[in-house]
């Protein structure tokens, strides 16, 4: 996936994306651990790229797997 | 040269399935990493091993939401997080006189703190009457804690009985699953525990310095205090605990092989399955509970019924020391098993025991018949030798 098509998603804490990381794939849904964007947060985890165009769908997806979503931006 | 015959696995069970060792091995040779810390690929895979471990174990708990079960490094830990990071001087706490010292040292020290305690007694059986837990219940009740099972006599306590209580009181229930956690089917909705403090080492297969508590939904994290506060690699611009799970009660590098190590034993059991693995204790549990009960001069302990217990039986020998026979068991037979009051002064008291103990029997998932035919005879010889 190209950079500039894509989002990020920031979680609270790595293990809260390393849980999204399997939930989404379990799913078939593309994602990418990144460090997080030091621009977005002065956070040192992780955080999930995934296409722009996927967000939508992977919103409920972590909802329903009790992994709460702190922010969501393009990359 | 006899090859050891390993009945200490209320202790720590051994062998582990050889799945567990690769996992360990698998974790120190090609990942090695932090989890969750520094972003590049080796520490994710370290987070990712640490995430699949909580995965396997919420299944099997029947927890929803993985991320409410935080890691430790035994069930102590996870028992000491539950009772001082909940228990306020004033509180009333209900716990019973089977339990272990992980139970009853933090409870006596919180008692000292001026929280309330009431030991329900349970039968010399190591049994309980849950009228009398309830009729325990006071005005400013919030917690009962007590053992799924008897680390000194395997009894298992009617948690979902007690859990029907708690929930008619509003109160909390705490499980210490140390003896049950991947020996006895677990459902943490089904029983209303609240909290299911459970160690890795045993049942569970995994290595010794894990363990855990699931974090149930009833449970108030505001009130919950962690042990520790420290680095968690979340919220480092802020220098207080984060308040979210499981960061909160996880400050510190984590025991990363330790949990490969787990989620694979885990994994090997829900594989084979709970039941199977059940009726596989319960079996040689009954030949050893009725072998020994055939012995002259044995005395076993307990309700007799494998169906009532877990994989631990408890046998004194009349005219032999409990410590004496331990050791002519590991030094002519080759037999590893556990002597004397085994961390339980309470349940010895209630059985009986104090302060001498027991001989502790704990088959494991890889113990048979041949094993158990051979114990019995190196009883049956001490025994014959103390008459």
């Amino acid at each position: 996936m190209s950079a500039d098509a894509c989002s990020v998603i920031l979680f609270h804490t790595s293990n809260h994306a390393f849980r999204a990381e399997k939930v989404l794939k379990e799913r078939g849904l593309s994602c990418k651990l990144v460090p997080v964007p030091r621009h977005l947060s002065s956070e040192c985890g992780v955080c999930l790229r995934i296409e722009r165009e996927l967000l939508d769908s992977v919103k409920p997806v972590l909802l329903a797997a009790h992994v709460e979503i702190a922010a969501a931006h393009d990359a | 040269m006899l090859t050891p015959l390993y009945l200490d696995n209320a202790a720590t069970s051994w062998p582990k399935p050889p799945v567990v060792t690769a996992a360990v091995v698998r974790y120190l040779e090609q990942v090695g990493a932090n989890p969750g810390r520094s972003g590049h690929r080796l520490s994710n895979e370290a987070g990712r091993i640490v995430d699949a471990a909580r995965e396997v174990l919420a299944k099997l708990f029947g927890v929803r939401n993985p991320l409410r079960i935080v890691f430790g490094a035994n069930c102590t830990e996870a028992l000491n997080l539950a009772l001082c990071g909940l228990l306020r001087a004033g509180d009333h706490v209900i716990t019973s006189s089977m339990e272990h010292n992980s139970m009853m040292r933090p409870l006596r020290q919180l008692e000292s703190e001026g929280v309330e305690l009431t030991v329900v007694p349970c039968r010399p059986d190591g049994t309980i009457d849950c009228t009398l837990v309830e009729a325990a219940v006071l005005p400013n009740t919030v917690l009962i804690a007590l053992t799924h099972a008897s680390n000194v006599v395997g009894t298992l306590l009617p948690v979902a009985e007690i859990g029907q209580i708690a929930r008619k009181h509003d109160l909390l229930l705490l499980v210490d699953a140390a003896s049950t956690a991947g020996a006895f089917p677990i459902d943490v909705v089904a029983d209303n525990i609240d909290l299911l403090a459970f160690a890795g080492h045993k049942s569970l297969l995994g290595p010794t310095g894990t363990g855990g508590l699931a974090i149930g939904e009833r449970v108030d994290l505001s009130r919950l205090r962690p042990l520790m506060r420290g680095g968690t690699g979340s919220r480092s611009e802020f220098e207080a605990q984060p308040d979210f799970l499981p960061d909160k009660y996880e400050s510190g590098t984590l025991n990363v092989m330790g949990l490969a190590g787990l989620g694979a034993g885990a994994s090997w059991i829900r594989e084979r399955g709970i039941e199977a693995i059940r009726a596989h204790h319960q079996t040689i549990t009954q030949e050893l509970i009725d072998g020994l009960g055939n012995i002259a001069g044995v005395t076993v302990y307990g309700t007799m019924d494998a169906s009532k217990q877990v994989a631990t039986v408890s046998f004194t020998i009349n005219r032999m020391s409990p410590s004496e026979a331990g050791f002519l068991l590991d030094e002519e037979f080759n037999l590893q098993c556990r002597i004397g009051l085994q961390c339980a002064p309470a349940a010895h008291h209630t059985i009986g025991t104090f302060p001498e103990g027991t001989i502790r029997f704990a088959p494991g998932n890889f113990t048979d018949r041949n094993d158990v035919m051979r114990a019995l005879e190196a009883v049956s010889r001490l025994a014959g030798r103390a008459r």
